[in-house]
């Protein structure tokens, strides 16, 4: 279970990297927040950002059109 | 030795600046777009906002788009993609109808407003420069602008630029 959820359903880039971003100032040091977006760029985008700011990108799955990521955050 | 701060030669690779340089709809989009991701992957982003691109700093946003003289400008419409001859397009009127057209569209797609980018943007503490020449030749007030922005000329931005890893020209 992570720490926070994300809902960026619906939500066009870079919404779904912004409002991440956010999220991530609620989720303590080397807690989780796991993201739900519909965005097919966000695949390549939450790769991009985890390997520019150092959080590590944990898992990335899709299912029926619904892109899921969990992000451990530890930057 | 001196301190590296903000002596000349040093480069902070995690810096981005753009000038900004048009305000329609569709161009205010990149350097929004970038300034604002930019800044949530820990950049330190500055925005120089000149000529056209300075009306984005303004408190009331009412944005257009124009199809004259664009001929890539096709919309979704009727199950194809739909262009606008110019000759149609610099009818009175047409350029609001198409205005609101992308706007909707931007809604539908769930694009952000350029206000709620402009906002996110404050909110991450990306730089706002306005031009004040600009500011001068167009006969602006920094009443009309948002808070927070400075108000600085080519050096200005130059010495930024000369310590930053990204620079770009929108």
């Amino acid at each position: 279970m992570a720490d926070k959820v994300l809902d960026a359903k619906g939500l066009n880039c870079p919404l779904p990297i912004l409002k991440a971003k956010k999220a991530l100032k609620d989720v303590p040091d080397g807690g989780t927040l796991e993201i739900l977006a519909t965005d097919p760029g966000s695949v390549a985008d939450f790769q991009a950002f985890c390997r520019t700011t150092g959080n590590e990108l944990v898992e990335h799955s899709e299912d029926g059109g619904v892109y899921q990521f969990l992000i451990r955050k530890t930057a | 030795m001196s301190e590296q701060s903000n002596g000349s030669g040093s480069v902070n690779p995690h810096s981005m600046t753009i000038i900004v340089t048009k305000g329609s709809l569709d161009w205010a989009y990149p350097p929004f777009i970038l300034s604002t991701t930019a800044a949530a992957m820990g950049l330190d982003v500055t925005m120089f906002f000149t000529f056209y691109g300075l009306p984005l700093l303004l408190k009331d946003l009412d944005l257009k788009v124009t199809s004259l003289g664009n001929t890539a400008m096709k919309m979704p419409m009727m199950g194809g993609h739909m262009g606008m001859p110019n000759l149609v397009s610099a009818i009175p009127g047409v350029d609001r109808m198409a205005s609101k057209m992308m706007k909707n569209l931007i809604k539908k797609k769930g694009v952000a407003s350029i206000e709620d980018l402009r906002e996110m943007a404050v909110e991450a503490d990306v730089r706002l420069i306005a031009c004040q020449m600009t500011m001068d030749l167009f006969e602006y007030d920094t009443s009309d602008m948002i808070e927070g922005i400075e108000l600085g000329g080519a050096a200005t931005y130059i010495e930024v630029a000369t310590q930053s890893h990204i620079n770009l020209f929108i």
